[in-house]
């Protein structure tokens, strides 16, 4: 349990312990632990259902969970303690904590009545109380570094997947987070649009951003991050260095996978 | 048919007719938009998290458009003044027109609520949006926009339901006609004007919301 005497340095950015999540009868996360350090890029694989993205909803608290705890930078998210219950934090709370953290979805869920600058433009007028000019100042900052600088004045139905998916990069990452999330972000692309969405991914962690990130892209997997977490069945079954976890891996399971996914 | 047509009685009365359609109109404008905040409230309740604010929406509504229209004003106009709650004829007109107004608009609302993707509301909350922020500045605009032309639709039906305003002598366009008909006895001539004026305001009002609806594209 981090305390507030450890160095901010020393303790990892994202812990997480014995998380668990059901929805009704079916257990979806089966007490999962996972720390993700500054700086690092953490890739979770797995085939489909086995909890990967509620494990990155539930950070984002666009899930509750039953048990376990998700700490960010040192402060417990969604819950506190009051005795031996647990009490869900007002909404004022979770969006104050949501904001901590960027996330990117598989479908881009960009607003459709604002442009590509309004998209990135609302969160830090609205959450970080922006002026307008500042805010466009930086919305254009960011449309720059996915690219897109020309287009921020484009609706989103008038972008492609690929750049539709770079705005809402952008729209996460301008608001500075301290953790981005990226729930198979190029799963819904058309296939020659992925590259360009990965190159931007890419870059990021180049730069330093912490990203969690849920893939099917095996080969990117292995090219941007630092480790690869391998879940199964609400389970973390095997983690390591990507030259370990595809190199060498260890769990049957996990070869069974990686060879369904070896032509990727 | 001994009915000889002579509008000359309708023609001299022309002004009061065009006054008696601009306050219906000022009447419908009213009522659509108090209509709408209640119908946005109601539409909000009844999708929203409060099992109590669900319920409340759809007894609203199921009282209100279950009550004939008419019902409604003359409740208002003629029983509100016995428990104490007196109005003039056109506030009266307007707070019933309203009412009926925000029941069908909750509906409209609901389901254009319903039709706005979820992952909409997610995307304000990852950016840290609190829920008053995501219904004002996601949901909310997407929704209207989904709703305009069910809007514009309500909006004409309003209008129209402006006539009933007549039953409680609100001098609107009906009331204007029935009047010329009764001091003139020219029966056919006051109707058919009345209701050429009625068709051509909506077929106006339809135009203005095709226009409208062009100016906001659809997403």
């Amino acid at each position: 349990m981090p305390s507030a005497d450890t160095p901010a340095a020393a303790r990892p950015l994202l812990r997480i312990q014995g998380l668990h999540k059901r929805f009704g009868a079916t257990e979806i996360l089966k007490g999962v632990d996972l720390d993700v350090h500054r700086g690092e890029v953490v890739s979770i694989i797995g085939s489909s259902g086995s909890g990967k993205t509620t494990l990155l909803r539930c950070v984002n608290l666009l899930e509750e969970f039953e048990g376990g705890e998700v700490v960010l930078d040192g402060e417990a998210v969604g819950y506190r303690r009051s005795g031996d219950k647990r009490i869900r934090l007002k909404d004022r709370e979770l969006a104050r904590q949501r904001a901590m953290t960027g996330m990117v979805f598989q479908s881009f869920n960009l607003f459709p009545h604002l442009s590509a600058a309004g998209n990135v433009m609302l969160g830090l007028r609205k959450v970080r109380g922006m002026g307008r000019a500042e805010a466009r100042a930086v919305a254009e900052r960011w449309l720059g570094r996915v690219g897109l600088a020309e287009r921020a004045d484009h609706a989103p139905s008038q972008l492609s997947g690929g750049q539709q998916q770079r705005v809402a990069i952008a729209r996460a990452l301008a608001m500075e987070p301290k953790l981005v999330l990226l729930d198979e972000i190029t799963s819904a692309l058309d296939p020659e649009l992925v590259g360009e969405v990965l190159a931007t991914v890419k870059a990021l962690a180049v730069e330093g951003a912490t990203l969690l990130l849920v893939t099917h892209e095996m080969r990117f997997a292995r090219d941007v991050s630092n480790t690869v977490v391998f879940m199964e069945k609400g389970l973390v079954a095997e983690q390591g260095p990507p030259k370990a976890v595809f190199g060498a891996p260890k769990h049957p399971r996990l070869v069974e996978f990686l060879r369904g996914t070896r032509d990727r | 048919m001994g009915y000889t047509l002579n509008f000359a009685v309708v023609w001299t009365n022309l002004p009061r007719l065009l006054g008696g359609l601009l306050l219906g109109l000022e009447l419908a404008v009213a009522s659509l938009a108090i209509g709408t905040l209640i119908g946005v409230a109601g539409g909000f309740l009844s999708v929203g998290p409060s099992r109590a604010g669900r319920l409340l929406a759809s007894f609203y509504v199921a009282v209100v458009r279950n009550t004939p229209i008419l019902v409604i004003v003359l409740m208002l106009y003629f029983a509100l003044p016995d428990l104490g709650v007196r109005l003039d004829k056109e506030p009266s007109f307007v707070t019933a027109l309203s009412l009926y107004a925000g029941a069908y608009l909750t509906e409209v609302f609901r389901a254009g609520l319903v039709s706005v993707p979820p992952g909409l509301s997610e995307a304000g909350k990852a950016i840290g949006l609190t829920r008053l922020g995501i219904a004002v500045h996601v949901v909310g605009p997407v929704m209207l926009r989904n709703v305009l032309p069910a809007l514009g639709s309500t909006f004409i039906s309003l209008f129209k339901d402006t006539s009933i305003a007549a039953a409680i002598a609100v001098p609107e366009l009906t009331f204007q006609a029935r009047r010329i008909n009764v001091e003139s006895f020219r029966v056919v001539e006051a109707w058919t004007v009345a209701s050429a004026l009625y068709i051509a305001t909506c077929f106006a009002i339809a135009a203005a919301l095709r226009g409208l609806e062009r100016r906001f594209p659809k997403f």
